[in-house]
């Protein structure tokens, strides 16, 4: 059974559809992606998943029970990480745990022990009087992943938990996120960071204009949209009408980007094939999520 | 209505917390002030003062600085206090992602706003206790009635607050609603000083039973008009407290 199943779910503010229409079913342990760009309506779609905005159409349901009649019972077992860091600035580092804990009626003896846990694996033992506004970018996002677990969550969702994280910080949240998903935990990550979707993800939805256009393992979709290699080929503004004729012709599946040009599901030898005598630069190179994320919703930018 | 709970309690437990960790700086607002308008007038202005009914005027403003600080706590904390929890801080986006709802949010506050009213009319009644100014066994429900006041002005905060598009808008609250409210509900000079028709309107304002209420316990002097000011009062929170759960919901929930 899905732990997360949604049937023709649909978001309409004022004047616009934020989502579309959107079925899907996340599975028991698995870490699930959105992505998409911005305004695609991935928050939005997981502001409902959480149960803090009302569907406009349609119905969810998690651990199997409907969400509006049982959105208590369901939101005491998620963990919610936000894209804005919502921490409590009126209280310590410590005092944030521990009243967060209470609205969880989790003991105060329990939650004390749960808290000094989080702080000590996310770092952050030697913070715990300091003041929110005390700590640095990237421990608060650590303490906000450390407040989403307060509660033991059956499924954590995260939006965009590392962006404007440096190195060091993201591969730390990476192997935390790894770990809660081998201790059984469902994960829904919400990103923009491709490596990260296709690193951690067993499998991504791609939103766009508020609706799902594919969903699958990153890899399929690679295998899928892209093939194993991606042919990039650089085209003067003036030759590019001209270029896009010729791929016509040649009956290739591509996509005309910025200053560039697409060419998917060719041989590793294509510059020699398909490709030969284009008047243009021609690289290959190993295809990624990022480039079936490009050709999915790039559209948009070019046209 | 049909998803608050007692979980309430949760979000007024928080507020008390940070209330304990700050209490200094909400001191000069909730005790200071209040003393100085009370000594101030009362023995400044109250020299030159005699009332009708042979009293002093320190005697008469008491109970109305208890009533009006009172109402004072419990606006300032569900006014500005709560519109920066949910707009500036998130605080309210945070809590409605736990097992709480927003109605249970918004619960939280007004009692927590009303909580500081019968903390601060409490002190100002000891203070003025110890100035002699109260003189009947019957003051020892100003507790209760300035919790009950602070409902009535907490729950009327919030639900401003729930319809605001900024923070600047307060400025009609408190310089169109609230000040005239402190000038013309008797704290200073009694309502008879007005034309009839004024009399009757400066009941719609909330301020006058809750001072009318207070003035009586603090002096005695019982009758029947003190029971229609607690009926008002008490119809104050029947009505508006549900509405600004609703319209709390309505702004938060979308």
């Amino acid at each position: 059974m899905p732990i997360i199943k949604t049937e023709h779910l649909t978001k309409k503010f004022k004047d616009l559809v934020a989502v579309n229409d959107v079925s899907l079913e996340v599975e028991d342990g698995e870490c699930f992606g959105l992505l998409g760009v911005n305004g695609a309506g991935k928050t939005s779609l997981i502001r409902m998943l959480t149960a803090v905005s009302p569907p406009t159409e349609g119905k969810i349901w998690v651990l199997g029970k409907d969400l509006e009649k049982h959105s208590r019972e369901i939101k005491a077992a998620l963990g919610v990480v936000p894209q804005v860091n919502n921490l409590d600035p009126d209280l310590t580092v410590l005092q944030n745990l521990m009243t967060f804990a209470r609205y969880f009626a989790i003991p105060r003896d329990e939650a004390r022990k749960r808290s000094m846990e989080l702080l000590k694996a996310f770092e952050l033992e030697s913070k715990l009087r300091s003041r929110i506004d005390e700590l640095s970018g990237g421990m608060k996002r650590r303490l906000l992943i450390a407040r989403g677990l307060l509660n033991m969550p059956r499924i954590l969702i995260l939006d965009e938990p590392t962006v404007g994280l440096d190195p060091q910080a993201k591969y730390m949240m990476w192997n935390k996120l790894t770990e809660q998903k081998s201790g059984g935990v469902t994960l829904i990550l919400c990103t923009q960071n491709m490596e990260e979707a296709a690193t951690l993800c067993d499998r991504v939805a791609i939103m766009h204009q508020g609706r799902v256009i594919t969903l699958d393992a990153p890899r399929t979709l690679v295998q899928k949209y892209i093939g194993k290699e991606i042919f990039e080929i650089e085209v003067e503004p003036a030759k590019r009408e001209e270029m896009v004729g010729e791929l016509k012709k040649r009956g290739l599946e591509f996509e005309a980007l910025l200053g560039r040009i697409h060419v998917f599901h060719i041989e590793p030898d294509g510059a020699k094939g398909p490709l030969r005598d284009l008047p243009g630069t021609i690289r290959s190179r190993a295809a990624s999520l990022e480039d079936v994320f490009l050709r999915l919703t790039g559209r948009s930018l070019v046209e | 209505m049909k998803t608050f709970s007692w979980r309430f309690i949760r979000v007024w437990q928080r507020n008390r917390d940070v209330f304990f960790r700050l209490w200094h700086s909400e001191l000069p607002g909730a005790v200071a002030e209040p003393m100085i308008i009370l000594l101030a007038m009362g023995f400044g202005l109250g020299a030159f003062i005699g009332l009708v009914n042979g009293g002093s005027y320190i005697e008469f403003i008491a109970p109305g600085i208890i009533a009006s600080y009172g109402m004072y706590a419990a606006v300032f904390e569900c006014t500005y206090g709560s519109f920066i929890r949910m707009e500036h801080q998130k605080t309210y986006d945070a809590i409605i992602a736990t097992p709480l709802s927003i109605e249970d949010v918004t619960a939280g506050e007004i009692f927590w706003g009303a909580t500081r009213s019968a903390m601060t009319g409490t002190l100002i009644l000891i203070i003025a206790a110890a100035f002699q100014l109260v003189h009947s066994p019957w003051a020892l429900l100003i507790p209760a009635v300035s919790l009950l006041g602070g409902l009535v002005f907490a729950s009327m905060s919030v639900l401003y607050t729930s319809i605001i598009p900024s923070i600047y808008s307060f400025n009609y609250y408190f310089t169109l609603f609230i000040t005239p409210m402190f000038f013309f509900s008797g704290v200073f000079f009694p309502l008879t000083s007005f034309p009839g028709l004024v009399q009757d309107l400066s009941w719609i304002l909330p301020l006058t039973p809750l001072v009318y209420l207070t003035r009586g316990l603090v002096t005695g002097e019982m009758n029947g008009t003190l029971l229609m000011a607690l009926g008002i009062l008490i119809a104050l929170v029947a009505v508006l407290f549900p509405i600004s759960l609703a319209s709390m919901r309505r702004r938060l929930m979308v």
